[in-house]
């Protein structure tokens, strides 16, 4: 993908800012450093599953820490996006386990279906697929995440289901 | 039907909810353990033999004795559900359905040492456990089983549910550490120990979901009863999480000793092989740990029965065994194609590696390549030797042991599988769909490379 500067509306609302507080007070009032990684996810939940630097500016300053702190640990873990993503991002576990169970050939369906590669979102910014390493489901394989669920023992009439309701917005997919 | 000790209440409907957990016996260790002196409890837990279940073995209880009490610096417990070793899936199931089970022995191993500020680490994928543990966190406080002057005893407990974001590292406790600093998860060069310098610098004990969980039934009961149950210097029972192609892949509680070709075959276990085919390979305790081929599963290489115990799974070391680890159980027929399933593993460890050593750095994503390379028809007959070349200079090279655990499966599948490395460099036409051995199982072709005996 070309180099891009994504830009993005920056929206702390205050029910937002209430829950960083929450995060915040987990930890010794010096110590506020540590809840960045919380606080990411939760930042980037309310911005459409990513965050833009300017985001990531705005969390140092929250956080009263220098943004290079911020920026190197938003490019070290993978939940945390870095461009706009589909809106539903279908994150299939592609690990050993979930192999043997023929989660390869359902990813190949999924593609196919949406018309897309990995890690290409749709031409409408709905649909994503990507391949993730284990997430804890081996014994429930094939399994693919979506927002902050699982969904487990796919089939490929489980995911145009998936894909159906996501179109029909009759999903929830954070858990707030 | 064997003992259960962390899931015997798991079917219990409404467990997961405080007032249905404290109906059923809940935070009893907790009411007991405030009684108690911090070094009984650590006694009694050294008693038990419980071993750390995040992978290593470490005993629990001597961990807990090396904690610095000396500096009159904050101790901290950190639970360990990062969970990410593929394979691995028992401690979400035990925080999703009773929760409660983690928070008291949560406190009463805070008790145990004398800390006042304890957190959990999970892993960020699993958020909805996360959520689960924070609404289980905020009862146990309404019910006065944390925050100041817990039960009138006078003991202070803060305990905290946090989460990380996408890294296997992570789950490596200095790592974890980092993480829980909000940095990138670079594991730290030891010495010092977390026991003497932790969180925030200050002495910290880190351990698994599991071995947390299995707290309050030792102090409930004793050590004594614990360390009955087992084998040897493998007590107690032990979660382990069953996949692969068998029939009921799922989360067992097993008690230490039964055999594995019990818990592969009996009902009450895995039910067997998933479509009766044959069984190929074993990865009994999480893809770091050596694989197993089919002669050496039932059997150790001295003809004794393959016990579910940390030294019967390793009986025979490296070459005729391998390690009950985190208790990742993986089952594979005939239709696998270890040389696919190693580059599987070999890609895993690349992506996963933090990159401060070199050659793990390196080496990891050479190891992924020249796989990667003979999976696809253009390996070569010297990649072998490169392969177990590359793994044996990373092996034991490095700050943390994701070096090792990278380095193990590959010389693994070279050692007790190395025919079937040939047959994919020799017969690249054979091995073109990614389920060649769906068809035609390696069983069919093994004479077409296999030594002969004249
Ligand atoms: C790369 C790597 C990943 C690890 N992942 C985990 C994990 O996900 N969960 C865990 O409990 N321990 C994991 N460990 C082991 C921890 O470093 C540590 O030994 C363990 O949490 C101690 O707890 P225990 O003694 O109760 O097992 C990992 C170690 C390494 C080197
Ligand atoms: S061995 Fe690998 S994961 Fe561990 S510290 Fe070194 S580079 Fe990082
Ligand atoms: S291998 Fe897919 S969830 Fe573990």
């Amino acid at each position: 993908m070309e180099k891009h500067h994504y830009t993005q509306e920056i929206n702390i609302t205050d029910a937002l800012m209430a829950r960083i507080n929450e995060l915040v007070s987990h930890y010794p009032a010096d110590k506020k450093k540590s809840a960045l990684i919380p606080v990411l996810h939760e930042v980037q939940d309310a911005h459409d599953n990513w965050l833009s630097i300017e985001l990531q500016n705005k969390v140092a300053e929250l956080l009263e820490i220098k943004p290079i702190e911020v920026y190197e640990v938003v490019t070290f873990y993978t939940m945390f996006n870095q461009r706009p993503v589909g809106k539903y991002m279908l994150e299939f576990c592609q690990t050993s386990p979930c192999c043997q169970r023929g989660v390869e050939d359902l990813m190949d369906y999924t593609c196919q279906k949406l018309n897309v590669g990995i890690a290409e979102p749709t031409a409408d910014g709905l649909f994503e697929v990507r391949g993730v390493e284990c997430l804890g489901a081996c014994g429930y394989a094939p399994m693919l995440q979506l927002g902050d669920y699982y969904h487990e023992h796919l089939t490929k009439e489980k995911i145009d289901q998936l894909i159906d309701d996501c179109k029909t917005g009759d999903i929830t997919f954070y858990d707030k | 039907m064997g003992r259960k000790i962390l899931l015997d209440k798991i079917n219990v409907p409404g467990i997961k909810s405080y007032e249905v957990y404290r109906r059923e016996g809940g935070y009893a260790s907790v009411e007991k353990a405030l009684k108690m002196t911090p070094e009984a409890i650590i006694e009694e837990v050294k008693t038990s033999g419980l071993r750390g279940r995040g992978g290593a073995g470490f005993p629990v209880g001597m961990k807990w004795s090396f904690i610095d009490k000396k500096s009159g610096k904050p101790r901290h417990l950190v639970c360990n559900a990062d969970e990410s070793e593929p394979g691995t899936f028992k401690d979400r199931y035990l925080m999703e359905y009773i929760p409660h089970l983690l928070i008291e022995g949560m406190i009463t191993s805070s008790i145990a040492l004398e800390a006042n500020l304890s957190y959990i680490y999970i892993r960020g994928e699993y958020m909805w456990v996360f959520k689960t543990l924070e609404r289980a966190i905020k009862e146990a406080y309404a019910a006065g089983w944390l925050g100041k002057n817990i039960q009138g005893s006078g003991y202070d407990l803060d305990l905290h549910v946090h989460c990380g974001a996408g890294a296997y590292i992570c789950g490596e406790e200095t790592a974890l550490i980092e993480s829980l600093e909000g940095k990138r998860g670079n594991p730290r060069l030891k010495p010092p120990f977390p026991a003497i310098s932790g969180l925030w610098a200050n002495p910290t004990v880190v351990n698994n979901v599991e071995s947390i969980a299995a707290v309050p039934w030792i102090i409930n009961n004793s050590g004594a009863d614990y360390a009955a149950i087992g084998i040897g210097r493998s007590t107690g029972t032990k979660l382990i999480s069953a996949s692969g192609n068998i029939k009921k892949p799922g989360v067992y509680e097993i008690e230490l000793g039964i055999s594995v070709e019990e818990f592969i075959n009996s009902d009450e276990y895995c039910g067997g092989m998933e479509t009766d085919r044959p069984l190929k390979a074993l990865v009994p305790g999480g893809s770091s740990v050596p694989i197993l081929p089919a002669h050496l599963i039932y059997k150790t290489a001295n003809g004794d029965d393959r016990l579910m115990t940390y030294e019967s799974l390793s009986d025979g070391g490296f070459a005729t065994g391998s390690m009950l680890g985190s208790g990742g159980f993986i089952v594979y027929d005939d239709r696998a194609c270890i040389v696919r399933n190693t580059w599987n593993f070999a890609r895993f460890y690349h992506h996963e590696s933090c990159g401060q050593c070199t050659p793990c750095r390196e080496g990891t994503g050479w190891l992924e390549k020249v796989l990667w390379r003979i999976e696809n028809g253009q390996g070569r007959e010297e990649d072998i030797e490169l392969l177990w070349s590359i793994q044996s200079k990373i092996e034991g090279n490095t700050i943390c042991p994701l070096g090792d655990a990278a380095s193990w499966p590959v010389a693994a599948a070279i050692r007790h599988f190395r025919e079937e490395f040939e047959y994919h460099v020799r017969f690249p036409e054979k091995i073109k769909n990614r389920d060649h051995f769906t068809h035609e199982p390696f069983d069919k072709v093994r004479h077409l490379v296999a030594p002969q005996n004249v």
